[in-house]
């Protein structure tokens, strides 16, 4: 951790941005309190990363966007973006951020228990899946298989504390340690979000673990056939499948509670984004693992 | 007993008491010329951050009143001290990383010019985690600046005018940078920052004319990359390619020896119990001719960290009487809790000893220049690890220290803060969970989270101590008036007698102080002493985020540690200059 530099003072990051103009809209928005998030003709203020496909982007294109949209409709309010990484810093640099333009109500995708925010219950649940060709694949369906000794494996690389995927991590228990191959999920020109699922296609890796949702749009987007294993948490593991819920501010039950109504009565709606978007879905009871 | 390089020549005449006796302090030293300006960060190439400037003294700072002050307009962590180079001051800011030169020479000190770089926004949400700066250098009518979206640029001293402007990473992988160039000879010498985005540290050079890149060298990697060998084979496969190791900490420089300091940061972004091995050069003092970059020595401090003791901080070099030899040393205070006396010829250790209360090893190896770990505070990330000090904060962090060579001390703000260090729980970044390591910090024994210490380096022991509620977070400042200076995160600056400690004097400036107090010679001959105080924007969220953090178990766990930082204090970026009446 670096954090780093010491006195990862610093913060106040929203005035920056607030003074660079970087939210995409400025406002003209309702005084904190008063605001209404999705109240009538209002707007429904989402915290955004604004290059994470298939999640969300600035273009409105990853599935988090859509699925604020269905939101906004049933708010019959408009969709407001504040753009941020979402890493180290999101919550505090858009939720919790202490100026009004830099400010917004919800978070699209965050885990049930997550605790910087006041989370609703699921509205899915995906899992870490093995990603490699169909045809000559290695065919691994599980941490323990001997195999994973001697292929090379493509992995994310959460730049944070100390931080690993959770399998990545029971790997490690495993001893298998110097066949992993890291990709960052530091977005840029030469590396974009697809960059993992691009070298199983390519040979590069003979397979990869990735967040179910982070992979499955891109293994639709290429030529070869890849299939997608879910990837089983063994005697002792940490859990693989996770529920995804949407976070609002700690301590805001009204809009949680309207949030919630819609993931009840838009449940179809939500389920197909995510069906076009390739997410593996799993069943499970929410908030059955954590 | 003399500084060893560095413009306060003049001070090398001085006989220092270097045991350190009594209050009654000898006569005063002549006041070296170059003392009266303030030209680079730390105030010479030694960083001792003394300066033999004399007018005020122990007997009449009580009298220290405000001459002016200037408004930076920026409301951040305000790190790093302005210079004086003739009769102007030149003031950078945090983000958005303004400069700007103050003409001493006129009433109330107006601006001659700002300097305002254009940089991306996007550097802000994507370089998040720090955006504090750590000062310009000055050399050849140019002044230098690290911009937090990496470019280094040269400014007309004069006019503010950009001379060149060079790139040296790229924020959008997580690389920033945060600290201050340093100019050696032709040289400008830069580091980096973003460790905890798996950054791989370099330092780079670039000419002072043209900003053409002269070399860079890594921290970890093949022999030809580092300068130095033995890294790659302190790695499990390629992961020396994420090795962390980044440079955001202060430079020192040994013009007789041309070599050059600095220290490299912790180990890549992987958990402990995938980085098997010592991930060399994290956590490293390092050795450098600054003509070619490749390295003499390099000693590292905390071999496979498992604690986040980031080793950046400033190495301050200095002849010792180390056993009745005279040696050219360099004093570091890490964040490990363990002050390190080295030979700045070699390398070689001459003494390790505990500067705060450190229990996750019992000592450093003389021979091997190893910790001696204490198992039961090795941190994993499948098992939770209890009262672990100091905590990742360091038992000092950036904040520099100061060494009179009247008194033979140093001055050193420390924290005191121990941690416990929590195994897995899965967190959320980038759309996916991941596993990470929960850091709580919290008060050390006492219960105070400060203390700012007088340390003899030669025996290795602490003089005095003045407890601080809050971590002593700004740097110091001795001079030849014996009188210490030091900023708190309450905003007080505060000067103490050199050689007893005793308060003399404090003054609330509008934030808190992160920053390192100056001091130089104004154009009308008076001494002024200055300092940047702006603690970061914690405010609105509650809690004391000024740590970079949003909840107590985030990262390092500031949080926990500093619930009540808000009612002290706010948010500012103001220079408060004193002077006597």
């Amino acid at each position: 951790m670096t954090h780093r530099d010491a006195l990862r003072v610093v913060v106040a990051l929203s005035l920056l941005c607030a003074s660079t103009g970087f939210a995409q809209t400025k406002p003209a928005s309702p005084k904190p309190g008063s605001s209404q998030p999705g109240g009538g003709g209002g707007q429904f203020r989402v915290c955004a990363d604004p290059e994470n496909m298939p999640h969300s982007n600035q273009k409105l294109e990853g599935f988090e966007n859509k699925i604020a949209d269905v939101i906004a409709k049933e708010f019959a309010a408009s969709t407001r973006y504040t753009w941020w990484g979402q890493r180290r810093g999101f919550i505090r640099n858009t939720m919790n951020a202490t100026l009004e333009e830099g400010r917004c109500d919800v978070v699209i995708g965050v885990p049930e228990g997550y605790d910087l925010v006041t989370p609703t219950k699921p509205y899915y649940r995906s899992t870490y899946v093995f990603v490699y060709p169909r045809d000559k694949g290695p065919q691994v369906k599980s941490l323990d298989d001997p195999v994973l000794k001697k292929v090379k494996i493509g992995v994310h690389l959460l730049g944070d504390d100390y931080t690993n995927p959770p399998p990545v991590h029971e790997l490690s228990k495993r001893g298998v340690v110097g066949n992993l191959v890291g990709f960052s999920t530091f977005y840029s020109a030469e590396n974009p979000p697809s960059s993992i699922i691009d070298a199983v296609a390519s040979g590069k890796v003979d397979l990869a673990i990735v967040w179910g949702p982070a992979a499955g749009y891109f293994v639709k987007q290429q030529r070869v056939p890849l299939v997608m294993i879910p990837v089983p948490s063994g005697k002792g593991d940490l859990p693989f499948e996770f529920g995804i819920a949407m976070g609002v501010k700690p301590g805001n039950q009204e809009l949680k509670a309207r949030l919630e109504k819609v993931i009840e009565t838009r449940h179809a709606a939500i389920t197909k984004i995510l069906n076009d978007y390739n997410v593996p879905l799993v069943e499970g009871k929410a908030g059955s693992k954590r | 007993m003399v500084v060893a390089v560095g413009v306060g020549t003049a001070c090398s005449s001085s006989t220092p008491s270097s045991s350190g006796s009594g209050a009654s302090a000898p006569a005063p030293s002549p006041v070296a010329e170059a003392d009266k300006q303030w030209t680079m960060q730390n105030k010479n190439q030694s960083a001792t951050r003394y300066s033999s400037v004399n007018e005020i003294n122990a007997e009449n700072v009580k009298s220290l009143k405000v001459a002016w002050t200037f408004s930076t307009g920026v409301l951040r962590g305000h790190e790093g001290e302005p210079l004086v180079v003739g009769s102007t001051m030149y003031v950078h800011t945090p983000f958005p990383n303004i400069v700007y030169a103050l003409d001493l020479s006129k009433e109330g000190a107006p601006i001659k010019w700002k300097y305002q770089p254009r940089q991306d926004p996007s550097v802000i949400p994507i370089a998040c985690c720090d955006t504090v700066n750590r000062g310009v250098a000055y050399a050849d009518g140019k002044i230098f600046l690290n911009q937090l979206d990496t470019n280094t640029v040269a400014l007309d001293a004069e006019t503010g005018k950009e001379l060149w402007k060079v790139k040296q990473g790229d924020h959008k992988n997580g690389q920033t940078i945060t600290s201050a160039p340093m100019v050696i000879k032709d040289k400008v010498i830069s580091g980096i920052s973003g460790g905890e985005f798996g950054v791989r540290g370099f330092v780079t050079a670039n000419d002072v004319n043209t900003g053409k890149q002269v070399w860079r060298m890594y921290s970890t990697g093949p022999e030809a990359e580092v300068g130095f060998p033995g890294s790659v084979e302190t790695w499990e496969g390629d992961e020396w390619r994420r090795g962390g190791g980044t440079t955001w900490g202060w430079y020192s420089y040994d013009p007789e020896l041309n070599l050059f300091y600095y220290g490299t940061g912790n180990p890549g972004s992987w958990n402990p119990d995938q980085r098997p091995g010592d991930n060399k050069f994290s956590m490293t003092i390092f050795a450098r001719n600054p003509d070619t970059g490749k390295a003499a020595w390099a000693y590292q401090k905390t071999p496979h960290d498992r604690w986040d003791y980031d080793g950046i901080n400033e190495n301050v070099l200095v002849d010792l009487n180390m056993n009745g030899q005279t040696r050219k040393t360099l004093v570091n205070f890490d964040r490990n809790g363990f002050s390190y006396v080295l030979d700045r010829t070699n390398g070689e250790l001459l003494l390790a000893q505990p500067f705060v209360h450190v229990n996750w090893a019992t000592g450093v190896d003389m021979k091997t220049g190893r910790p001696i770990e204490v198992p039961e505070k090795q941190t994993s990330a499948t098992k939770n690890t209890r009262d672990i000090c100091p905590s990742a904060m360091g038992g000092k962090n950036q904040q520099p220290v100061s060494y009179s060579p009247r008194t033979g001390y140093f001055y050193v703000p420390s924290n005191n803060l121990c941690m416990d260090y929590e195994g897995v729980q899965v967190k959320y970044q980038a759309g996916q969970p991941y596993v990470g390591a929960i850091v709580v910090s919290k008060p050390g024994p006492g219960g105070n989270r400060g203390e700012f210490l007088a340390w003899d380096p030669v025996a290795g022991k602490k003089v005095w101590g003045i407890k601080e509620e809050l971590s002593a977070w700004g740097g110091a400042l001795s001079t030849g008036g014996d009188v210490v200076f030091y900023g708190t995160m309450e905003g007080w600056l505060k000067a103490v007698n050199a050689r007893t400690g005793d308060l003399l004097w404090k003054f609330k400036t509008p934030s808190g102080i992160i920053g390192n107090p100056m001091t130089y010679v104004g154009p009308d001959g008076k001494q002024y002493v200055a300092v940047l105080s702006g603690v970061g924007g914690w405010s609105g969220i509650g809690v004391a985020a000024e740590m970079g953090l949003e909840d107590p178990t985030a990262g390092l766990g500031a949080i926990g540690a500093f619930k009540d930082l808000a009612s002290f204090s706010n948010q500012g970026g103001v220079l408060t200059v004193f002077s006597l009446p």
